[in-house]
């Protein structure tokens, strides 16, 4: 009965909610959305790139954190075997550290081979042996006492802890986060400014219908919201395409490497292109961006409407 | 109500279009304005409707100095004020229900709280069965009746018409002026801005005669 009654009212408004006291078509136009809807797309991309870039990063640091080398040169009138034993001993006995053992013949030969070539001897020269050591997940490994202890009763070993390496990648990593903010900054103000001056053109057109409305007693605010309408409205529908088509561009390269690991020699593209699969966090970003980009243009055309009244008074 | 004390107004650098105007407008009161084409009197009711600033002079309206209001006194102002303008001003998008509630809309007022409202006014200025129709589609006396209704919805204790008889035949204009006569004498203070002699000889009220940009009264 209730319900009955309600959708009896609506029919007989005479108000077509439609019919915006500002027609749309003066208002926002396809271009304004391909502007928006671009400007999305280049902000979700940023957002998701910087996001991947990040969790690489500090995926390769724990990676690397879990291991470091003792590098043991050969020294005159030492035994460099007997050297390479006491450093084992010797990182063995270190906090955190879970297993160390020296690099065979063999694979440092490996290691060295793209720049030596094959076939060496490496008894003839005077090369560095080097010692893996293992370190334990979750304890904070003694680097300082464990190098102490090295150049104390090990001659001619070194710890090598990539300390430098990992904070250049950070450096890096963060160098890209914050150059990625900047873009995104950017892209916001250049989609303020091209709603703004799309709402500028919009009041400029509809100069009749605001004159009329502020004879009529309308206030300000009353205006702006009849342009902001419009334009929440054009915000949110580039916004969600342009999102969607990143979202939907993350996802398929998120796809590929699976389907790649089934082809034959597939692997490496797999572990490349597997560095673009988006988490749900980055998901989430989009989606905030799309929130964002609604929100700025809102606020970009209301903000504009009323300094163009101010200029029209 | 309202005052006007040796008001001057120019366009831009142009000459003087209204100089030393000087005159009162009481409450429930009903005046014609008058004067030859490009006398002013469009104008001068720019002034009262706080569209146009005087250049020189004091006006007084509703008690404000006009010279000293913001933009939401304005607007509060001339929700007071109704306005039936020469060139009507409707919107051509929205249908003629929509235009003759759009005062109301602008207040805020939820569309069923006037509909009835609206719907009864626009029968009484023999709109019944235009309700629906876009103004591009009405004859110029529909418009003008349209345009009347929009500046009495909101019943404003003030109502001020440019020419609203300009556009119609002299039987509807009979009508028309029965209707502001009949609005005066329910309370509302009117100002009739004419050309049209004829017209005013149907009712005997005073007139405001503008004439090279001064104002003096005859009755
Ligand atoms: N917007 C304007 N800019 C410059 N001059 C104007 C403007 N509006 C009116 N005028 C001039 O002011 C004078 C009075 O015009 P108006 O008030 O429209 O007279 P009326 O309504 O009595 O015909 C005319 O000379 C007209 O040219
Ligand atoms: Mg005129």
């Amino acid at each position: 009965m209730f319900l009955r009654r309600r959708r009896r009212d609506a029919e007989s408004s005479l108000v077509r909610p439609a019919a915006a006291i500002v027609p749309r078509d003066g208002v926002t136009s396809r271009a304004l959305l391909m502007v928006i809807a671009i400007m999305t797309f280049v902000a979700a991309l940023i957002v998701g790139a910087v996001g991947l870039v990040r969790e690489t990063a500090t995926q390769w640091r724990t990676d690397m954190v879990r291991e470091v080398t003792i590098q043991v040169r050969p020294v005159e009138g030492r035994d460099i075997a007997a050297e390479i034993g006491k450093a084992i001993e010797i990182a063995r006995s270190t906090r955190g550290v879970l297993n160390a053992r020296s690099l065979t013949r063999e694979e440092t030969s490996r290691l060295l081979e793209p720049w030596l070539g094959s076939g060496l001897d490496l008894n003839e020269l005077p090369l560095p042996r080097l010692i893996a050591v293992r370190l334990a997940q979750n304890v904070d490994p003694d680097f300082d006492s464990l190098r102490a202890a090295l150049k104390k009763d090990a001659a001619g070993a070194t710890l090598d802890d990539h300390r430098t390496w990992s904070a250049r990648l950070a450096a890096v990593s963060d160098a890209i986060v914050i150059a990625g903010f900047a873009v995104l900054g950017l892209v916001l103000v250049a989609t303020m400014l091209s709603v703004s001056f799309a709402t500028r053109g919009a009041v400029a057109t509809n100069r009749a219908i605001v004159e009329v409305l502020h004879f009529i007693g309308a206030h300000d605010s009353f205006v702006a919201g009849t342009f902001q309408r419009h334009f929440l409205a054009v915000g949110l529908k580039g916004g969600l395409i342009g999102g969607g088509a990143a979202a939907l561009l993350f996802a398929v390269t998120g796809i590929v490497p699976g389907v790649l690991s089934w082809m034959p020699g597939g692997d490496e593209a797999a572990f490349l292109t597997g560095q673009f699969a988006l988490d749900r966090q980055g998901y989430l970003g989009i989606a905030g961006i799309v929130v964002l980009v609604a929100l700025v243009t809102t606020l970009a055309s209301r903000i504009t409407v009323r300094w163009t009244l101010r200029e029209i008074e | 109500m309202v005052r006007f004390e040796n008001v001057g107004l120019r366009y831009g650098i142009g000459p003087e279009v209204l100089r030393d105007v000087s005159f009162e407008i009481g409450p429930q009161s009903f005046q014609f304005l008058t004067g030859p084409s490009g006398a002013g009197k469009t104008s001068l009711l720019r002034l009262l409707f706080l569209s146009l600033r005087p250049t020189r002079g004091l006006i007084t309206l509703f008690g404000n100095d006009v010279l000293r209001l913001g933009p939401d006194d304005i607007a509060a102002l001339r929700r007071r004020i109704g306005i039936v303008f020469q060139d009507f001003r409707l919107l051509d998008h929205l249908t003629t229900y929509e235009n003759v509630a759009l005062p109301l809309r602008v207040q805020g007022r939820d569309e069923r709280s006037y509909r009835a409202e609206v719907i009864e006014l626009l029968h009484w200025v023999g709109l019944g069965d235009r309700l629906h129709v876009l103004p591009p589609v009405l004859s110029g006396g529909e418009k003008q009746r349209a345009a009347i209704a929009r500046a009495l919805i909101s019943r404003p204790e003030f109502l001020l018409a440019d020419e609203p008889t300009g556009n119609v035949d002299p039987p509807l204009a009979r009508r028309l002026l029965r209707l502001f006569v009949e609005l005066h004498r329910s309370g509302t203070a009117v100002v009739l801005a004419t050309h049209d002699a004829a017209l005013m000889d149907q009712h005997d009220a005073r007139r405001l005669v503008l004439a090279e940009g001064r104002l003096h009264e005859e009755r």
